[in-house]
């Protein structure tokens, strides 16, 4: 085992320099990812794929590194989500929470803010959202709905893509928070 | 239990989180219920954001919408002007060639269904020289093209040959002011000379002024200039006047209309007999007066029928009328009216017998001398049978006539009774003092028909 990977494996390498946000921009922030779910694919029904609300709860569970705090931003998100659904509420709820838990895990043992793991953890993310929101789907409310897999991991791909930019931009807010 | 807590701190919140979601959907699904508070909440948080990002982007997005949709516009607009431009020459193109193919199929049809030989041609050139008429089409003496042969469409003829060469001839409009060939005319069969004057219309000359030619009858070829076989189509008369001496006969040439571009050459000609058209003497046939016209009080001049025997009853009606007497009344044996005043009888009673008595209007236009050249045949018709029947070298004896009919002193008046005063009763019956005293009647003319109206033939 080298020196990095003990690092990497022992100790939280960014938990000195991880910053904090604010607390109007924790609320402002995932307000306009929900808003921009609900308005923007009025316009360009594409980008109703892209789900905002989940890359902002990766981010902050990977940038906080608090599993507590992530599960409950993430429960939070899911549940203004499911608020604007026609589903019952905590369907959103749950996936996050479970997305936000592991998501802030992760960050304790990895460094996150290499942009390949940035990839790699919201594309994988992305697909843990969309398959157990399925099994829960399935399971809770009996729905049966179809899970297309090939579709899921193009638009985790797509997913993942945006959410490099859209970290970045998050990071400057933080730090100019 | 603390140290449980402690330790497994993060999952237990994980556990107790997703139990109580669990817990809230099971509520949910269970009792068919919702939680309205939650999303009364999340609406009145997201919507408000929503409407004012809707009014925002109604106001802007429209501008930025219109200025991006003006911006190309304008190259747009460009580009529909060259794309109309190339359109209406295409559309122009495909006319023309629809022309060419409508005039081709109308060629070939006429090709066909000649007797003359010929071959198509197109006009290929025009010739050189200001005032010249001529053309090039595309056979020449390799097509059995020859000079002296005749150009002519389906319309009407072209032109003549004037030059062959191997690969195009030359060929001489019938506008150009040195062409000349034989032409008669459709209902006379007036023969003339057709002449190219230099412009649009030709001039059919040595007609002579008493010919007849009417406006807007065509002309054919007469085929007595060997070059243009008989019956084919030349124009229609658009203006005659009498000239000096000969009539001057203007006609549009009917193969000259549009500009001819296919053309026929007659290689080798066959006289076609001339299409009938309207005969310019109608014959016997006068139409019987429109209803409701009077002919009795028409003349000549009214354009109202007219004949001599409607004159003559006119004049016993004015007769009567200057002496009171109604025609159809008083008894057999009363004073009938004296006939010798009419006029026509003391023209043709002797001297001294008929008393002078005024004209009247009708026969004074009936007896005028007839003009030198009749404007219609009608008119003439009439002015001559009226000095024919009013001509004393006519009516009068003569000393020289081998056995003279005994003139009676008084005229004889021999009635009809059709030509009564249909206004009047009818008349009485004759009585035998009618025939023993019959009243004077004048000689008259040589009576025509009454149904029988005055003709002439043609001259």
């Amino acid at each position: 085992m080298t020196e990095y990977s003990e690092r990497l494996l022992d100790k939280p390498v960014r938990q000195e320099s991880a910053g904090t946000m604010r607390i109007a921009w924790l609320i402002i922030i995932p307000l306009i990812a929900v808003l921009s779910q609900v308005y923007v694919p009025r316009f360009v029904s594409f980008l109703s794929y892209l789900e905002l609300p989940l890359l902002i709860t990766v981010h902050f569970a990977l940038n906080r590194r608090s599993p507590i705090a992530a599960v409950f931003y993430g429960m939070s998100i899911g549940l203004v989500q499911d608020s604007l659904s026609h589903q019952p509420i905590g369907m959103f709820g749950i996936v996050k929470t479970l997305v936000g838990y592991f998501a802030a895990s992760v960050s304790l043992r990895f460094d996150v803010e290499n942009p390949v793991v940035t990839f790699i953890l919201s594309f994988f993310f992305y697909f843990f959202h969309q398959f157990f929101y399925w099994v829960l789907s399935r399971a809770l409310l009996g729905e049966a709905v179809n899970f297309d897999v090939q579709q899921t991991l193009i638009f985790g791909l797509l997913n993942a893509a945006v959410a490099l930019p859209l970290f970045r931009i998050l990071d400057k807010l933080k730090v100019a928070a | 239990m603390d140290f449980f807590l402690s330790r497994y701190r993060n999952i237990t919140v994980l556990l107790v989180v997703i139990v109580a979601q669990l817990l809230l959907i099971a509520y949910q699904v269970k009792s068919n219920k919702d939680i309205p508070l939650m999303r009364v909440w999340a609406v009145t948080a997201v919507t408000p954001v929503e409407q004012v990002l809707e009014v925002v982007r109604s106001h802007t997005w429209g501008f930025v919408e219109d200025y991006f949709v003006l911006l190309g516009v304008k190259g747009e607009n460009d580009k529909l002007k060259h794309e109309n431009g190339q359109l209406k020459l295409e559309n122009q193109y495909l006319k023309s060639e629809l022309n060419t193919a409508d005039r081709a199929q109308a060629l070939s049809v006429f090709q066909a269904h000649s007797q003359s030989k010929t071959v198509a041609a197109r006009i290929i050139g025009n010739g050189t020289g200001a005032t010249s008429k001529v053309v090039f089409v595309d056979r020449g003496s390799a097509s059995g093209v020859e000079s002296g042969m005749a150009v002519v469409t389906p319309d009407g003829i072209v032109g003549k040959v004037v030059d062959a060469y191997p690969t195009a001839s030359l060929v001489m409009l019938i506008t150009d002011p040195t062409f000349a060939a034989g032409v008669v005319s459709q209902k006379n069969h007036v023969r003339g000379t057709l002449k190219g004057q230099g412009h649009g219309e030709c001039l059919v000359d040595y007609v002579q002024n008493e010919e007849r030619v009417d406006p807007g009858e065509m002309f054919f070829t007469s085929g007595d200039d060997r070059i243009f076989p008989r019956g084919f189509p030349v124009g229609q008369v658009s203006a005659v006047r009498n000239g000096k001496t000969f009539k001057e006969i203007y006609i549009a040439p009917s193969g000259m209309q549009g500009g001819p571009e296919e053309v026929l050459i007659v290689l080798e000609g066959v006289h076609q007999e001339i299409p009938e058209g309207e005969m310019a003497s109608p014959g016997y046939k006068i139409l019987q007066p429109p209803a409701g016209t009077e002919a009795s009080g028409g003349d000549a001049s009214s354009g109202t029928l007219v004949t001599d025997a409607d004159r003559l009853k006119d004049q016993y009606k004015q007769a009567g009328q200057a002496q009171n007497h109604v025609f159809g009344e008083g008894v057999p044996g009363s004073k009938p009216p004296d006939f010798t005043k009419i006029p026509g009888i003391r023209a043709a009673a002797p001297d001294g017998v008929l008393s002078a008595s005024p004209r009247p209007a009708a026969s004074a236009a009936a007896n005028a001398p007839p003009p030198q050249a009749p404007a219609s045949p009608n008119a003439g018709n009439a002015n001559s049978t009226a000095n024919k029947s009013e001509s004393p070298k006519n009516l009068s004896p003569t000393a020289d006539a081998p056995k003279p009919k005994p003139r009676p002193t008084a005229p004889i008046l021999v009635t009809d009774p059709t030509d009564a005063d249909p206004d009047s009763a009818p008349a009485a019956p004759p009585g035998p003092s009618n025939n023993a005293k019959p009243p004077p009647a004048p000689a008259l003319p040589p009576k025509p028909a009454a149904s029988r109206p005055q003709t002439q033939t043609n001259p």
